[in-house]
């Protein structure tokens, strides 16, 4: 127990040094670029925003005559006390408030595709590898290779393209039907989920096939090894040998992958929104890209940072609690 | 392996050749291509007319023709696409060999932070730095050279610290050749493979970013990329008004280069590692099944 402590402690270090290379990238890049960058973040709103307005926003995001090294513990104080600073397009909003709005809707949509891609694929490629050689172990990998050589966002055009305005089957944008109220009640929550369906399915169909690969991989070294050669010999179900004694332990290394996977998903995700705007992170991301919102693009990146970097030390600990060979 | 050795192997594996013409038939496009066709942002025709005589892919919302755009769009696309693939495997070569080669203290400095590039997510990084820099194919370039070298360096460092320690190169050292040399001679013959595969894994990712990066806005949208095609294409909003012709001709490009890629790829891996190429078993199934259809075996499934 005290060995798994240490682990567990140590990749909060990491995570740790991570994050304050995010925060330390956030706060030099403004900093690093030719010319004043406040003079590039405000720009475009000399004519809207008053000076005193602008002076304030300065001062809240550090940029200041001060040295650079008073700047950078300025910008500390205000990350550590929960102030992004105010979003520009949003005008006077906090960066902080913007987001928030948004963070429920991208871990619903992210959340929801990346949990049923990776039991949909894991549970191909266990089947593909006992079926070595099978139809579904023969169709799916060029199928998906050839799905794969296509960019992820253009899929997404495609499928809105034919199932959303060609079809008709599918809503084309936003995340809950208009004349709902956000809440529990059910109109609200049916159409949030068919909402939810189409941007969904496409992340799970381009993620797929990652997963099957990786368990199908697994899962063919597993089926050689001597105790399923055993377990088969002793004259057990098949259907136990699979499922109890092959994919239980060809699992274990597709969860790790699962914490790589999140930043992709949530990369992906991204992209996904943007196309099926809907109004998660990566809408408010593309939203502050063309307002030229930079604080609100900083604070994006800080918050989707930070969230996967918890989220892969949740999955360190899974994977500590399932592996008993990390405890030893 | 040399580079001469490994290239004629190219030509003589099936895959590989198969990707290789791929790649060449765009690479001429892209070379002579741009001259051929009508300027690409001249405002020639009606707006949002469907595949014609005139223009074989249609017009884009703004009247212009979308096959020229496609073939023009082809320069910088492949261009930046090579170019960054080419820079992302130097700095993970450079990278990895040294924490590989040297170990110890080095080894832990730059694993730790090949690590934290690459858990943190690439995109809205991406995102934030093509915002702040002025838009171009330059910049483009060194954001995803950026964002993209950890992982090519650590896999070559595994390689070059799983050849480090090889036989054959403590030998050299023992001999008393040079480090310089040892490097040189010993261990980059040795990855030869590897770093061609991983260059053509590299550009296939600076292709699909570079294009995603585009698409959000983020390059000099007055330039003419697969990337802006597709950006002026969701700008106009071609979805709604049922354009497919603006933006599906781009995918079937972007997703054609790729699957050549790969195809060369495949066949890298076959070179590199032959077990693979008697292995192939898409076409002995394949092969099975045809002379299965032809003629009906007597014991079917009778085995197993």
């Amino acid at each position: 127990m005290n060995r798994s402590v240490e682990y567990l402690l140590r990749r909060l270090g990491f995570y740790a040094l991570a994050a304050w290379v995010a925060i330390t990238l956030n706060f030099l890049i403004p900093r690093m670029m030719p010319g004043d960058p406040a003079q590039i973040m405000f720009a475009r709103f000399k004519g809207e925003m008053s000076p005193a307005a602008i002076a304030a926003l300065r001062e809240t995001f550090g940029i200041t005559d001060a040295p650079i090294w008073q700047q950078y513990f300025t910008y500390l104080r205000h990350l550590l006390s929960g102030d992004l600073g105010v979003s520009v397009s949003n005008f006077p909003e906090p960066v902080v408030s913007v987001i928030a709005t948004g963070l429920s809707w991208s871990i619903f949509l992210a959340g929801s595709a990346l949990i049923i891609s990776f039991l949909v694929g894991t549970s191909l490629g266990a089947l593909a590898a006992w079926r070595r050689g099978g139809l579904l172990d023969s169709i799916t990998p060029p199928l998906l290779a050839l799905l794969g050589a296509f960019p992820y966002f253009w899929m997404a055009m495609l499928a809105l393209f034919i199932f959303g305005f060609g079809l008709g089957w599918f809503p084309l944008w936003h995340a809950y039907p208009e004349g709902t109220s956000p809440g529990l009640n059910l109109p609200f929550l049916l159409g949030a989920l068919y909402h939810a369906a189409l941007p969904a399915a496409t992340m799970v169909i381009a993620s797929l096939g990652g997963w099957m690969l990786a368990m199908r991989n697994t899962m063919v070294g597993i089926l050689g090894s001597d105790y399923i050669t055993y377990a088969r010999a002793r004259g057990l179900a098949p259907r136990r040998v699979l499922i109890r004694y092959a994919a239980r332990n060809a699992l274990l290394p597709n969860i790790t992958g699962f914490g790589m996977a999140l930043g992709f998903v949530l990369g992906g995700a991204l992209l996904t929104e943007i196309i099926f705007s809907y109004p998660g992170q990566g809408y408010l991301l593309i939203q502050a890209v063309r307002a030229q919102d930079y604080p609100l693009m900083q604070g994006l990146f800080l918050t989707i940072t930070l969230a996967v970097l918890g989220a892969n030390w949740l999955v360190d600990i899974v994977t500590l609690m399932l592996d008993p060979r990390t405890r030893r | 392996m040399n580079p001469a050795l490994l290239f004629r192997q190219m030509i003589a594996n099936r895959k590989a050749r198969a990707g290789m013409i791929i790649f060449g038939l765009f690479a001429v496009v892209s070379l002579v291509g741009p001259w051929l066709v009508q300027d690409p942002t001249a405002f020639t025709a009606v707006p949002h007319q469907p595949p014609s005589w005139d223009n074989w892919f249609g017009t884009t919302g703004q009247g212009q023709d979308v096959f020229a755009q496609t073939i023009v769009g082809t320069r910088v696309t492949l261009a930046v696409g090579c170019a960054t693939g080419f820079l992302v495997v130097l700095l993970g070569a450079v990278v990895g060999g040294i924490a590989g080669y040297l170990g110890g203290r080095t080894d832990n400095l730059l694993s730790l932070l090949i690590n934290v590039f690459l858990v943190m997510p690439g995109l809205p990084l991406m995102v934030v730095l093509a915002a702040w820099l002025p838009p171009g194919p330059m910049t483009i370039l060194s954001v995803l050279v950026l964002t993209g070298w950890a992982w090519n360096a650590r896999v070559l460092r595994a390689q070059t610290l799983s050849l480090a320690q090889r036989d054959f190169v403590l030998a050299a050292k023992v001999s008393g050749e040079s480090t310089l040399r040892i490097v040189t001679a010993e261990i980059l013959p040795n990855m030869l493979s590897l770093m061609t595969s991983s260059f053509i894994g590299a550009t296939i990712y600076a292709i699909g970013a570079q294009v995603g990066l585009e698409f959000l806005g983020l390059g000099d949208i007055s330039k003419v990329t697969w990337g802006t095609n597709l950006y002026w294409a969701s700008n106009d909003s071609a979805l709604l008004l049922g354009s497919w012709w603006t933006f599906v001709p781009t995918g079937v490009c972007i997703a054609l280069l790729g699957f050549g890629l790969t195809l060369i790829n495949f066949g890298v891996d076959e070179i590199a590692n032959p077990q693979l190429a008697t292995e192939s078993r898409w076409v002995r199934k394949l092969k099975s099944r045809a002379t299965a259809d032809g003629s009906t075996p007597v014991v079917e499934g009778g085995v197993k």
